[in-house]
């Protein structure tokens, strides 16, 4: 007999309202994507805490590792010039 | 042996109340102790539903009908957060359930009381809820991130799992001397049970020094304990009904109840399986998932056929 399977494993997302963006709140076990939106919503959204879904197979997300995560990162840290405040601007001047 | 440089990062991240993530490194104690205990809780959630649902059939009217469901369904997806969140520590399901259905993994000793009258249900989520509302809000602040996030949303429901259970224990309080007296009853017998499912004493409950530090454990069994009897006293005074602990009174100059002598020796043979239903809760979780099986297996394997056909 074959091994006992909980079914694969499923990432969802979900959206609380229009026009913001969908957020990972967990996951679910099932056969397909069909199923495993509905155990999402059963699971997930019983309070009406979103008005759309997305599930995505656990092993197809890929992750940025966090042992690399500073030097990964590191990139970004010397630039404080991509940031408004970097930029001196007299007193006066508006709209900038 | 861990690095001793490793184990300083770790507790210096937790200390400033960083959180830990699935993939960041961790000691194998902390990786243990949370599988022990997110999946002890995980089973506590599942088993929980079996008192309750013992009554979904019986409930005394449409509305406590929806209710109950309502609230055993929510207890089924604390279930499933907490697996969840179990599993990213690199544990996978089938092998939690294993551990449930052969004892080797526990779940709440108060699983193990049986639920004798519809004001049992009203007790359940007065006093079984409402403690552990008070250890999960704890357990919120907690370093490690899948559990602690699996908490906050926990509580968030609990509350009216608390409120419904009080809600049906008023209304039996109010009613005729036969109801009243069914839910002094039942909290006759869940008081006891529901301070107990806190957990041993401080003095009996070795080694949380390190797992505070680690902020797996965020406060004292007795710390807890202290403060559900706080809140619940004048609860129960509010709605007529006496708590069965003679010894039970408020202390001036501390500011708390003090209570009377706990039956550990009690506690102890339930944890152990000597409860009055254990027997009975273990079976219909492994009978549920035996006879669960071929389900599982057929609906996986018409997946699987949907897919070829789509190819
Ligand atoms: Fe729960
Ligand atoms: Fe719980
Ligand atoms: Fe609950």
């Amino acid at each position: 007999m074959s091994q006992d399977s909980q079914w694969p494993v499923w990432e969802v997302f979900v959206q609380a309202n229009p026009g913001i963006p969908h957020k990972h709140v967990g996951n679910v076990h099932a056969t397909d994507a069909e199923m495993a939106i509905q155990n999402a919503r059963d699971v997930y959204t019983r309070r009406s805490e979103g008005i759309s879904i997305w599930v995505v197979p656990a092993n197809a997300i890929s992750a940025s590792s966090p042992e690399d995560q500073g030097s990964f990162f590191e990139p970004s840290n010397d630039k404080p010039y991509r940031h408004p405040t970097f930029y001196k601007i007299p007193e006066g001047v508006k709209y900038l | 042996m861990e690095d001793q440089k490793q184990i300083e990062a770790f507790e210096a991240k937790i200390a400033s109340g960083v959180k830990i993530e699935p993939k960041d490194w961790m000691p194998e104690a902390y990786r243990k102790q949370l599988i022990r205990m997110m999946s002890q809780h995980a089973h506590s959630e599942i088993v929980g539903m079996l008192p309750e649902g013992n009554w979904i059939t019986r409930a005394p009217s449409l509305r406590r009908k929806a209710i109950l469901l309502a609230k055993v369904q929510d207890e089924a997806g604390h279930g499933l957060y907490l697996y969840s969140a179990t599993e990213t520590l690199g544990i996978d399901r089938t092998e939690l359930l294993e551990q449930l259905h052969t004892g080797k993994a526990k779940y709440s000793s108060i699983f193990n009381y049986p639920t004798l009258t519809w004001a049992d249900i009203g007790a359940i989520g007065w006093l079984v809820d409402g403690a552990a509302i008070m250890n999960q809000t704890a357990l919120a602040r907690g370093s490690y991130g899948p559990y602690s996030r699996a908490m906050v949303r926990i509580c968030k429901e609990e509350s009216f799992h608390n409120r419904q259970g009080y809600e049906i224990m008023m209304h039996l309080a109010q009613g005729t001397p036969e109801q009243k007296a069914m839910a002094q009853d039942a909290l006759n017998r869940w008081w006891w049970p529901a301070i107990m499912m806190l957990g041993p004493s401080d003095d009996q409950s070795p080694n949380s020094d390190q797992l505070m530090r680690w902020k797996v454990k965020m406060e004292s069994n007795d710390a807890i304990r202290q403060r559900f009897i706080d809140r619940t006293v004048p609860q129960a005074d509010f709605i007529g009904l006496s708590l069965p602990d003679k010894d039970l009174k408020f202390d001036e100059t501390t500011g708390h109840y003090t209570h009377g002598p706990i039956n550990w020796d009690e506690f102890f043979e339930v944890i152990k399986g000597n409860g009055p239903c254990n027997a009975k809760r273990l079976k219909a979780r492994s009978d549920a998932d035996k006879k669960g099986r071929w389900v599982r297996d057929a609906a996986l394997a018409y997946a699987e056929k949907k897919k070829l056909k789509a190819a």
